[in-house]
């Protein structure tokens, strides 16, 4: 048995003209949170329902746990819980009962539906509002008992899709935590869907940054950052002050060629009056003590690392932003 | 090998055993119709006209029993579905008329509510095979369905017992079984008009106004329509027989398109034995005939074509929205 538990390869969609995913080749392995990131109508749900066998996929294949989706879903679907984004439930249900329905659905009998959906709702905080109808839960109480649903058929694959979408900032921590709590303590591998980093920063061991069907980068967030700044990892804003005005063009000229001269340092930009260095390490101090030695007035000084933020604002928002150093 | 051994665990545990999914689906179903209001309203309808329809037949019928010549004369029992004096419709009558109203209520929204409120997603990320939810959607409304028939039959059929004293024959009660039968089967293919627009239209009011529509125009304007081209078709008076013949049959022939034609047509056959065809009939046919009532047997024979008629329909609504929803993409919300 391999460790890879999701794989897909060649994985393409097509709604007529519209490729929503394009040729995706993408492995997951066996207890590992991965993070799907990318922005709405990447085709992350496209995927996600590929995954599972409700959408027939145009090309490729995909294998969960082994299992051809496409050819046999009920095996994966058995093995797999899905929470879709979106959740419903049926409301005029208490959350129990919601629970149970889907317990049964999954063969359970009675007696073991009944202990492992008390049990499950204690798990994700919802043991007080088990007779209540779904209909009147909040939002955090619904992704919650989403999540009790997912887990109630003990699967070995979990696939959440948007989450932590439309909850408050609390319950996004509480809930990403009780995910990974889940993951570790039952060995499940979590594939989340999302178009929030920090959200996926905080939790997934691995991420893939999913734009217009396609997968532009793949890794924990280190590599992908390395994957994506060759060599620059840290950018390093410096704002000087000439003493001399009618000096400053000279005096400019030739702190750009001390700045340059400095060991790490590989590109050196003016931008707006300020210095853009592109350094492979942290040399903050010693560019610092450059520009001091170097008898100029040193106004501002920033040291930028690079988050899954620039990542997907590089990815996501054009890349006019980061030219200018790369 | 495996399915064996299961089923040889199963058995060792029956207590244990868990329900196929399928009969869950069921299950949920039934509890979401009964608990329903709409199907809560339909019922003390359906309830409110049955007494109502009942206390006319029997208050009419000793009129009945005192006419001598009537070839239905031997059937007191049945009369008690078909009486009436012209101030209210009898029995039948009203379940033609609210019939396809159940049916509709109670699919309009099968599949298109469960997409809406974002748990179709959720019910196939089941393993279960995805045709399973469609058929418990029809299953569960049509077990709903002749639950409601088979008591409402029954109800009548002992309240009469109770009032008019005189016990059903073994022929009438079954005929007033292939009665609630064949009201179910009617029942049973608006069901299915409405649980295919609920999988074609997206939202529940459109498609509930859609089965509406297709009622309506059904119950209302074919008619207008049909009497219109019949108007137009009309040969001269001068016209041949056989011409008079195919012009009738013609006409019959476009009657026959609709469901509540076929459903009437089926159920005064059945509960009038008197009845003795449903088309023309010749002047030869009728010489020499005795008035009298036709055997169960033969009553079904005349119903047959009615019946298969309203089956073809039932079964190709069911395969149209069996084939759109398995084709169908199961996105959330």
């Amino acid at each position: 048995m391999s460790q890879h538990i999701i794989e897909l390869e060649g994985l393409t969609k097509q709604y007529g003209t519209l490729t929503a995913v394009n040729n995706l080749d993408l492995t997951i392995n066996k207890g590992e949170i991965y993070g799907l990131l990318g922005p709405n109508g990447a085709g992350k749900s496209t995927t996600i329902r590929m995954m599972l066998g409700l959408t027939e996929p145009s090309a490729g294949t995909v294998k969960v746990c082994g299992i051809d989706s496409t050819v046999n879903p009920i095996e994966v679907k058995r093995r797999v819980g899905y929470l879709p984004d979106n959740v419903g439930f049926y409301d005029n249900r208490t959350g129990l009962e919601n629970l149970l329905f889907i317990a049964r659905l999954n063969r359970a009998t009675d007696a073991e539906a009944h202990a492992r959906a008390t049990e499950l709702l204690a798990r994700v905080g919802l043991a007080d509002a088990a007779n209540k109808k779904a209909g009147a839960y909040s939002r955090g109480m619904r992704q919650r008992l989403g999540l009790a649903d997912v887990l109630i058929k003990k699967p070995e694959v979990i696939i959440l899709d948007e989450p932590t979408l439309g909850i408050d900032p609390s319950g996004v921590r509480e809930f990403l935590h009780l995910i990974v709590q889940l993951s570790r303590e039952e060995g499940l591998t979590v594939l989340l869907s999302s178009h929030h980093l920090h959200q996926v920063q905080q939790v997934c061991d691995r991420v893939g940054i999913f734009v217009g069907g396609q997968l532009l980068a793949n890794g924990d967030i280190p590599t992908l950052a390395k994957q994506l700044f060759t060599g620059d990892a840290f950018i390093i804003e410096v704002g000087v002050d000439f003493a001399q005005p009618d000096l400053a063009e000279a005096q400019k000229q030739q702190l750009q060629q001390t700045l340059e001269g400095i060991a790490g340092v590989s590109s050196v930009q003016i931008a707006g009056g300020r210095f853009r260095l592109g350094c492979a390490a942290d040399i903050t101090a010693l560019i610092a003590r450059t520009i001091v030695k170097a008898k100029v007035d040193l106004t501002y000084l920033s040291k930028k690392e690079y988050g899954l933020d620039d990542i997907y604002q590089r990815y996501f928002e054009g890349e006019q932003v980061y030219e200018q150093i790369a | 090998m495996n399915r064996l051994l299961k089923l040889m665990r199963l058995t060792k545990h029956k207590e244990e055993r868990s329900l196929h999914p399928f009969w869950v689906l069921v299950g949920k179903e039934i509890a979401d119709h009964i608990r329903s209001w709409r199907f809560i309203i339909l019922l003390l309808l359906i309830l409110l006209t049955c007494v109502g329809s009942l206390y006319t037949s029997i208050s009419n019928i000793t009129k009945a029993v005192a006419k001598p010549d009537d070839p239905d004369g031997g059937f007191l029992f049945l009369k008690l579905f078909t009486l009436s004096d012209g101030s209210l419709p009898p029995f039948h009558v009203f379940i033609g008329f609210l019939g396809p109203l159940l049916g509709i209520s109670l699919g309009f929204d099968a599949i298109n509510s469960e997409q809406n409120a974002g748990t179709l997603s959720r019910v196939m990320a089941q393993p279960i095979h995805r045709d399973y939810l469609l058929n418990a959607k029809f299953t569960g409304a049509l077990l709903v369905i002749s639950t409601l028939f088979f008591a409402l039959g029954f109800l009548v059929m002992g309240l009469g017992l109770i009032i008019i004293g005189i016990p059903p024959s073994a022929q009438e009660f079954m005929r007033i079984i292939f009665f609630i039968v064949l009201s179910i089967l009617y029942v049973a293919f608006w069901l299915n008009l409405s649980i295919l627009f609920s999988v074609k239209f997206q939202q529940a009011a459109t498609s509930a106004l859609t089965a509406i529509a297709v009622w309506l125009f059904f119950t209302v304007f074919y008619q207008i329509i049909i009497s219109v081209v019949a108007k137009a078709m009309m040969p001269a008076d001068t016209g041949n027989p056989y011409q008079m013949m195919s012009y009738q049959k013609f006409i019959m022939g476009l009657l026959s398109i609709v469901p509540s034609q076929l459903y009437s047509d089926a159920t005064t056959t059945l509960l009038m034995p008197s009845v003795r065809s449903l088309g023309p009939l010749t002047m030869e046919q009728v010489y020499g005939a005795i008035p009298s009532p036709l055997p169960l047997r033969e009553s079904l024979i005349i119903v047959w074509p009615q019946l298969t008629g309203l089956i073809a329909a039932t079964v190709l609504c069911f395969a149209l929205s069996y084939y759109t929803f398995m084709r169908k993409e199961i996105k959330s919300r």
